[in-house]
This record gives C-alpha cells, structure tokens and sequence, in this order.
C-alpha cells in the first residue's frame, strides 16, 4: 500500500470557480486524484424537481476544462459528485454533454464512467409496499401517490458504486447523486486507507476552502490521507487551516458532529483529535467508521405544486403601516368573494413583509413589535396554472392599490412599485416530497453504471 | 449590564441540516467564553424553544463539541426549505435573535 493519498478538492461545487494560481499549486503537490462535490440541496427543491441545474453552464464548463486539463497532464482521474446538481438523469445528461464538448474542443481521448441515481417508480413502490422505505424524521411517511407525484426521486450513492468504475480506470467519473464525501472516499478506501478518515477528509474537502480561515467556498485545499491521520492544507497562501477553522466546519450543516450518517454506516468522531502541525495546515486523528447493520440509501424527490406569480411594492405610509395586517385580511377576503367559484385548493395567497417578519416568519420573536418607516411586500400567488396565478397576484395586487382603509389620507394609491411591470412569473414550484430510507441488500445495483469514450483526438 | 452572546461569541450562524431542519452553532474563540456559557446554560432547549416560539418537540438536545469550542441546537422548520410560504431557502439568517441572548 502507498504511505500518502493525495487529494486536490478545487472548489466547493461544481461552477464555483477557484484561482488558477491556486490550483496550479495543488498540482504540483502530485495528487492521486481530483475530486469536486457538484451538487446539494441547499438551492431548495425547485432544481431536484424540474432537472434544472441551479449552477451555471459556463461557469461549470470552465471549472471542468482547467480539471480534466490538469488531470490529463498528470494522469490521474477526476470524479464529480451530484453532478449538475441534484443528480437526476437530467442532470447528469447535462454534465456530460459538457464533458462531451470539451473533450472535442480540446482533443482529449477521454474515458467517462457515469453512475445514474434516478430510482424507477414501479421499484420504490415495491419497496414501500414491503416496508423497506421510512421516513428520515422529521419527514413524514409517504403513500404510494407521493411516489408518483414526484418528478425526480434520487438516491445518494455510497462509496461501493464508485470504487466498481475505477476498475476500468476511467478519466472522468460523473456521479449521479452522491453522499458528498463518497467521491473524495472512495479512492483512497479502495486504494487500502482507513474509510473512518477518508469518509472525515471526504465530508471536509466536499466544501474546499470552506474549512480554512479565511473560509472561501471558491479556492481549492489538499487533503493528505496517511495510515492513521489525515492533512488538511489550504492552496492557497492567504488562507491558513486552524484547529477551530477545521473543527468547526465539522458541525456545519449538520444536526449532530459526533456522529455523521451515511450510506452504509456513520463517520464516528467522538475520539477525533485536530492538531496544528504548522502555522497553516492541520492534522486530524481518531475518526472511525462504523458500518451499519442495514445498508441504507437516502431518497431525495421533488413534486411540483404548483405555478407562481409575485409582485413587488413598498409601503411607506404610517398610517397603512399601522394596520397593515387587518387590511390584507381584508383583501384575502375581497379576492375570495371575487373568485367564489375557486376551491381552497386552487391557489394560495402569500404575503411577506419585510421590515416586519418577512425574513422569519413566525420563528419572528419581534413580529408583535412596532415595524419602522417602511415596509417592503411581496404579493405572492401560487396557483394549479401560471394563468391563474397571474389572475390572483394581479387582482391582488390593483384592490391593495386603491383598498380604502380606516383614516386614510393618501388617496392616490397605497403602493409603491419599484417596476413596469409590477408582477413577475416566478414558474413553477416544487416542494421536497422524499427525505426517506431505503433499506438495500446490494449498495451498488440500485445505480446504473454506464463507461463512454469520448474521441477528441486522433 | 449584562453580557449578551453577542459580546462573546465569535461566530453565531444558522444554516439547513437537510431540508427539513435549521442548524444553529454558536462558537468561541477562547475555551473561558465557552465554559461559561456552557456552564451558564444559556442555550438549553427550552430557551430555544421560546424564543423562536416552537413546540419544545421541535427543538433537539443541546450539543458542545469542544474541539470547536462550540455549541449546536438544531430546530424543525416550521416549513420545509423552499416549499410554498418558506422565507429562507438555505435557513442562513435565522441566527440573528440569538445574539441578543443574555448570559
């Protein structure tokens, strides 16, 4: 076995972007491969549901181009995880479509291994029916319907389907959706190191320079895994790796640091150690893996719910502002009577006052308290059509203009519209419908591995 | 006058742990600001609970992690990241009524 397994994690998603400066530096620090995180959750389920990438295509294209350039230069591998975002097959269709593209705009001969997480149906149905899908809390349970409702449903892929591509030492691995640590793992457990800390610098390096101080989600790190240890080093000479930089992105978007679950098991950091070994870098001990006693694989689906329409207004008078939420329940009234023959399902009527708890809610612990100056609103209907919610977000919109509220003094209209025109189709909208469990026998058949050759040279 | 979290902590931010819950870490520079708000207990479930006005339920066990000399409380949305009348896609901004906490 080799002492050391290099990794080069140029930057935290796909499309990001990095300096060159800094990757060249990673370059020649000889890595045994180059790793990227494509994807996440985080953008919401508008992209999971319609197959959209919520990166942008050039921006993705110029972070492949200097990748797969620099891996051919040293011959070693690439693997993207969650590429084009969610993972759907839409998603990964569109990642290698770009592949395809630069292989021939750069002439390289280029073997591409792809690993589909699009689940069937008809499968998950049977899986469901047999009992063999839960609810990860605080989801709740699914029927059969949320299943077909959904548009895309995919499952986050563990190491095992990766390390099963390498054997045909491809160029470019493109993974559906991946458990994000799996693409920086899989190489180094396959090449013998202990997956307890490759699973750790995997769930570190899927963010890049997230980690180092100061945290950018936009400049590459190295991670150096040994027999017992692994690290961790910023490429870039600004940043510097500290104990508290490294430590605290371990709780970072997640519930509980001691105890991360994946695929197939749980990065165990109760015995970790961070250490300083010099002014920049830090070495990490102590992480395990403990295997779990039913493989399971994380579903991620998305429904559509409907089509949106907003418009946009300021209120600046005191005297609206002072009785602001008796005059839109007012105005949900006057649109209910116009649209009597509407369902309560048909459409949904939102409004966001900022200024107010337009940014919280009702977690707002200051929604009671008086609100300042002035306020911005956002008129928001969600409808069955984008026709429909035009209706609503416009009928809405002309009765709060001219709505003549108790004591008012400004007659002209009660809103200021930053635009013409007013109200924006915002398209549709999907809400998350999976966040479940799938308990498998076999961690590598759910995902369809597929090898292409791309020839863009002679 | 008494201290506020604001005046200790170096970081306070809140972010999604998945789609359906909030993550809050509150972290100190200094391993003494950090035992004294471990040990005065100024984040403990209940105080979250009523500050963000949520069922007790929704709010999980309190976690110190001390290699990060920090503490973590993480909170069941109200609404699920992005779903219709959410406000806070990637739940960053959900932080700011901790800073006022008073130790």
């Amino acid at each position: 076995m080799q002492a050391e397994f290099k990794i080069l994690a140029p930057t935290a998603i796909l499309g990001y972007g990095f300096p060159i400066k800094s990757f060249e530096a990673g370059l020649t620090e000889s890595p045994d491969i180059i790793a990227v995180d494509g994807g996440s959750t985080d953008p919401g389920p508008y992209y999971l549901g319609s197959g959209k990438s919520f990166t942008d295509r050039e921006a993705v294209k110029r972070d492949l181009r200097l990748i797969i350039r620099g891996s051919q230069k040293l011959d070693i591998p690439v693997l993207v995880g969650t590429a084009g975002g969610s993972g759907a097959n839409s998603h990964l269709n569109w990642t290698e479509e770009i592949v395809q593209e630069l292989a021939s705009e750069e002439g390289w001969n280029l073997k591409v291994a792809l690993i589909g997480s699009q689940f069937d149906k008809e499968y998950l149905k049977r899986k469901l029916t047999a009992g063999e899908i839960s609810p990860l809390a605080p989801a709740a349970e699914i029927k059969a319907a949320d299943i077909d409702n959904s548009t895309n449903i995919v499952g986050q892929m563990g190491i095992e389907p990766i390390m099963e591509v390498l054997d045909t030492k491809p160029d470019v691995v493109l993974c559906g959706r991946a458990y994000d640590p799996t693409v920086f793992a899989a190489p180094a457990i396959k090449a013998g190191f202990k997956p307890g800390l490759a699973f750790h610098l995997g769930k570190i390096l899927e963010c890049a320079s997230i980690a180092a101080d100061p945290g950018s989600g936009s400049d590459c790190m190295l991670g150096t895994l040994k027999e017992d240890s692994f690290i961790l080093k910023p490429l870039n000479q600004k940043r510097r790796c500290t104990v508290t930089s490294v430590a605290a992105h371990t709780l970072y978007e997640k519930a509980d640091p001691y105890h991360l679950t994946g695929p197939g098991g749980e990065i165990d950091l109760t015995d970790t150690e961070f250490k300083a070994i010099s002014d920049r870098e830090v070495e990490v001990k102590g992480s395990k893996f403990i295997p779990a006693e039913t493989y399971t694989i994380k579903l991620e689906g998305a429904e559509l719910v409907g089509y949106r329409t907003i418009s946009l207004a300021g209120v600046r008078d005191p005297i609206m502002i002072s009785q602001l939420d008796d005059i839109l329940d007012s105005i949900r009234a006057m649109v209910r009577d116009n649209f009597d023959d509407l369902n309560e399902d048909d459409y949904q009527l939102i409004f966001k006052k900022y200024g107010q708890d337009g940014v919280m809610g009702e977690l707002e612990p200051n929604r009671d308290q008086p609100v300042n100056y002035e306020l911005g609103l956002v008129i928001e209907a969600i409808a069955k059509t984008q026709e429909l919610a035009d209706t609503i977000c416009s009928f809405t919109r002309s009765s709060l203009l001219h709505y003549g509220y108790k004591g008012r003094k400004a007659t002209a209209g009660n809103l200021a519209f930053p635009y013409s025109p007013s109200d924006f189709r915002g398209g549709e909208v999907y809400s998350f419908s999976l966040h479940h469990l799938l308990e498998v026998d076999d961690p590598i058949k759910p995902f369809n591995a597929e090898i292409r050759e791309f020839k863009g040279g002679n | 006058m008494g201290q506020k979290l604001i005046d200790l902590a170096d970081v306070v931010r809140s972010k999604n742990a998945g789609p359906y819950e909030l993550t809050i870490d509150i972290i100190f520079d200094n391993i003494e600001d950090y035992n004294l708000v471990k040990e005065k207990a100024v984040i403990t479930r209940e105080k979250i609970a009523k500050l963000y006005q949520v069922p007790l339920a929704d709010v999980k066990d309190v976690i110190h992690f001390e290699p990060a000399r920090a503490i973590k409380v993480t909170l069941k949305r109200p609404i699920p990241a992005g779903s219709p009348g959410e406000r806070d896609v990637y739940g960053a901004q959900q932080h700011a009524p901790l800073l006022d906490l008073e130790l």
